[in-house]
């Protein structure tokens, strides 16, 4: 009997309907919803076509959540809520009740347990979370450090909608970009070659693989030390870290050499402009754990800067589309390096290529 | 009770500010865990030190090739001990949630028992993919756990070369802007693959992502391989009532900067009530008793920008349906990209409309699957052997809705172009 539930096969469900996980007045107006309201920041009120309405009250969490954590939500949800709960893609969680007259405790209920309730409209909302150290196999610093760090410097932002619209943020703990396009995002930006360590490559790497990988062609076999290993043309390498992920034994990660850069008006929403990428705006910041003061200080300048000079319903890419990228580091006050020029492929289409110059 | 905690200065700095600290969870969990005392250490280490110290492996389910995330620890003594020796192993089992990401409170405690026995304790919801990440557990400990939460009707999502797990918004649940059922849609679509996650064997990782509307809640544009984003193609709907509820609070000056002069196409203007146009594809929505503000629906295209500021007021038509983009990605290894139109509109209403979506993600997969290289994108692809031979690969028909402008240069050889006209001409009669 052992030995059968041992082998146990995988029974391949694949997704489940959500028909059971849902509010029984989502499942009931499904696809038939009018409109909706924000009464307060964190709340969002959705008003069907037959008339009936729920109330959705969203809370920030730590994402990297334990388990006395997450009972606790349930516990939440069960005694001022309907027992039902649904994450957003930046691990808010949204209590939904058809009861307006439980939004008030609930709202109370979630501030007495430390769960911020915001996060709606134009607000700062959570930071699009990645793993960094405490379960990436590459990562060139924290992801959940980072932060939290910079959610106790927003905390306010994320409670109220003062900002001219949405602000999303995303950080990443090495360039390939986990926490993928934001209006403002902090990402590991390595500024040295790999260390190789010429004893394991050929034993850990798959070496025509890491040659294939690396996007400028900078890595070559060599033997090195009579050991068939790969060389690194240093002129050539962008720093990139590409052939770290296949091979470890060329660590990219250095407590010093890996810096973090900032980056700013990426939007994948089509409302007004098309979808746009993000842009570097600053690099060379110390990855200066545990609390990452200089990354939050240009995070914190931006950030107030786009409040104060953003029109309404302008996105970060909105609002710089206007003043034009001279004026927002005249603002920001961030200097504007030789290393912010693009010179990738198809680099040509981010030149100026008119006389268009605001004075 | 545990074992004594390590110190951790760099981390208990990260219990103090307002925002709920991951720190003061993990010191939960540690008080009964000894390994979680020596995942904490762990991860001091790596903020002394600035550095990561997890390395990957083999660690998987029976009959699965992912789905996992190995974990094995790298701080070694100088006798190449472990030095936290209770946390050696820290994999991760990616599951795939409902979705729109729904639970009842059963099933989240239902996940944190088996968690409790099995694992660390430690959940991340959710993970970038998408997925609910059940955070540390022993080799040893990963068949049982999975075989409690797969009874409990939950799968494994996807890890290395192949497809992914996958998002949905909350869409058609709750949200009136929501133009096909994004959850019934992204249902069909992944439980298609169940294979191609459960087995790597594709060149790269394969994303799909389901968003309601152009406002792409899911990010699905720039993070997946094939986006599937709502649209309409009749005329927005209007609601004159909550049009002139809308205009009482916010005057004509918001209407005029907000919404107006913020439309990209210009497919908006004020008129005096007798003078909106009549043709058929205008819509107009009443502001007061005598004004209007009048949407040229030929014009616009459907951004969401007036609808999301006048919400209900204005909304999207009722002939729904979706966008389907490929090749989004993210930086590595040619720099990111965004998805490119390939289809301008499919409907999703019922199954068959869901099964054409399901053969047209079989043949996208199938063409990746037989032409990319290994560790290339579909959108690295595409860039590759040009969007025209991705079109012809998987038997669509180019449309000028896939482009922002017709070719800038002279260099294509054109003498198929009295055949191609020839084509495109006895398709046209066929259809009338």
């Amino acid at each position: 009997m052992a030995e059968a539930q041992a082998l146990r096969k995988a029974v391949e469900c694949g997704v489940p309907d959500n028909d059971k996980y849902m509010h029984p007045t989502l499942l009931k107006n499904r696809g038939n919803w009018k409109y909706h309201d924000r009464p307060r920041p964190g709340v969002l009120h959705h008003v069907a076509h037959s008339g009936d309405q729920v109330w959705s009250v969203r809370a920030g969490t730590q994402r990297q959540m334990d388990t006395h954590t997450i009972r606790k939500l349930c516990d939440i949800a069960e005694q001022f809520g309907e027992g039902f709960v649904r994450f957003t893609i930046r691990s808010n969680i949204e209590y939904i009740v058809a009861d307006q007259n439980k939004v008030d405790p609930l709202i109370a209920k979630l501030e007495g347990e430390g769960f911020p309730v915001g996060g709606t409209g134009n607000s700062v909302t959570m930071v699009a979370h990645t793993q960094g150290w405490l379960h990436c196999d590459i990562p060139g610093t924290d992801a959940s450090g980072v932060v939290k760090s910079m959610m106790d410097q927003l905390y306010d932002e994320f409670k109220s909608e003062q900002m001219p619209n949405r602000v999303h943020l995303s950080t990443s703990c090495c360039e390939i970009n986990c926490g993928g396009q934001a209006d403002l995002a902090v990402i590991v930006q390595h500024t040295k070659p790999p260390k190789i360590n010429h004893d394991l490559v050929a034993n850990v790497c798959e070496r025509p693989a890491v040659v294939a990988r690396c996007p400028v062609a900078a890595i070559r076999p060599a033997l090195v030390n009579g050991k068939p290993s790969l060389e690194v043309d240093e002129k050539k390498c962008i720093c990139c870290g590409a052939c770290y992920p296949p091979c470890p034994p060329m660590q990219i990660n250095d407590p010093e050499h890996s810096k973090l850069a900032i980056w700013v008006g990426g939007k994948n929403s089509n409302a007004r402009g098309k979808p746009t990428f993000m842009k570097m705006v600053a690099s060379g910041l110390p990855n200066n754990a545990p609390r990452w003061p200089e990354v939050n200080e240009v995070v914190g300048r931006i950030l107030r800067t786009y409040k104060n000079d953003a029109r309404p319903w302008e996105r970060m890419a909105d609002w710089i589309d206007r003043i034009g990228w001279p004026r927002f580091f005249e603002k920001t006050g961030l200097p504007f390096t030789k290393y912010l020029i693009d010179d990738w492929r198809g680099s040509r289409a981010n030149l100026n290529a008119s006389n268009h110059v605001r004075f | 009770m545990a074992k004594p905690m390590h110190p951790t200065p760099n981390l208990d700095q990260l219990e103090t500010g307002p925002w709920p600290s991951f720190v003061t969870g993990l010191k939960r969990l540690a008080k009964d865990k000894d390994y979680v005392v020596d995942v904490l250490g762990h991860l001091e280490h790596s903020y002394q030190t600035r550095k990561g110290y997890w390395k990957g492996g083999t660690v998987g389910v029976r009959g699965y090739g992912g789905g996992v995330i190995p974990r094995f620890t790298e701080i070694k003594d100088e006798s190449g001990n472990a030095v936290f020796k209770d946390a050696t192993e820290f994999h991760t089992l990616r599951v795939m949630p409902p979705p729109g990401m729904h639970y009842d409170t059963a099933t989240l405690r239902q996940f944190c028992d088996i968690w409790d026995k099995y694992g660390s304790g430690l959940i991340a919801l959710h993970g970038q993919s998408g997925d609910i990440m059940m955070q540390g557990c022993t080799t040893e400990n990963v068949q049982k756990a999975w075989d409690e939460i797969n009874e409990m009707g939950f799968d494994l999502g996807g890890a290395g070369p192949a497809v992914r797990t996958s998002m949905s918004c909350v869409g058609a649940a709750r949200c009136e802007q929501s133009c096909y059922d994004e959850a019934k849609a992204h249902k069909a679509v992944i439980n298609s693959f169940l294979d191609d996650i459960h087995r790597p064997a594709l060149p790269y990782k394969f994303k799909f992502k389901f968003s309601g509307c152009g406002n792409d809640c899911m990010n699905a544009i720039q993070r997946s391989d094939m986006a599937v984003i709502g649209t309409w193609r009749d005329n927005m709907r209007t609601d004159d009532e909550l049009g002139k509820k809308w205009f009482a609070k916010h005057g004509m000056n918001e209407l005029i900067n907000d919404v107006v002069s913020r439309c990209p196409t210009k497919a908006l203007q004020i008129k005096d009530a007798g003078a909106v146009r009549k043709d058929g594809h205008i819509s107009a929505v009443a502001l007061d008793g005598k004004q209007c503000l009048e949407i040229d629906n030929k014009d616009c295209v459907r951004c969401m920008h007036c609808i999301n500021v006048m919400t209900g007021a204005l909304a999207p038509g009722k002939d729904k349906g979706a966008s389907i983009l490929v090749g989004g990605k993210s930086h590595l290894k040619i720099g990111g990209l965004m998805g490119t139109l390939v289809v301008p509109f499919m409907k999703l209403e019922t199954e068959e409309d869901r099964e054409k979506l399901v053969e047209l993600a079989q043949s996208i997969i199938d063409f990746f699957a037989e032409n990319a290289l290994e560790h290339e994108r579909t959108g690295e692809m595409i860039e590759r052997i040009g969007l025209v031979n991705f079109l012809e690969g998987i038997g669509l028909d180019v449309d000028p809705h896939m482009i922002n402008t017709p070719r800038t240069n002279p260099y294509v050889r054109t003498d198929g172009w009295d055949a191609e006209v020839a084509k495109i001409e006895a398709k046209k009669k066929a259809a009338a």
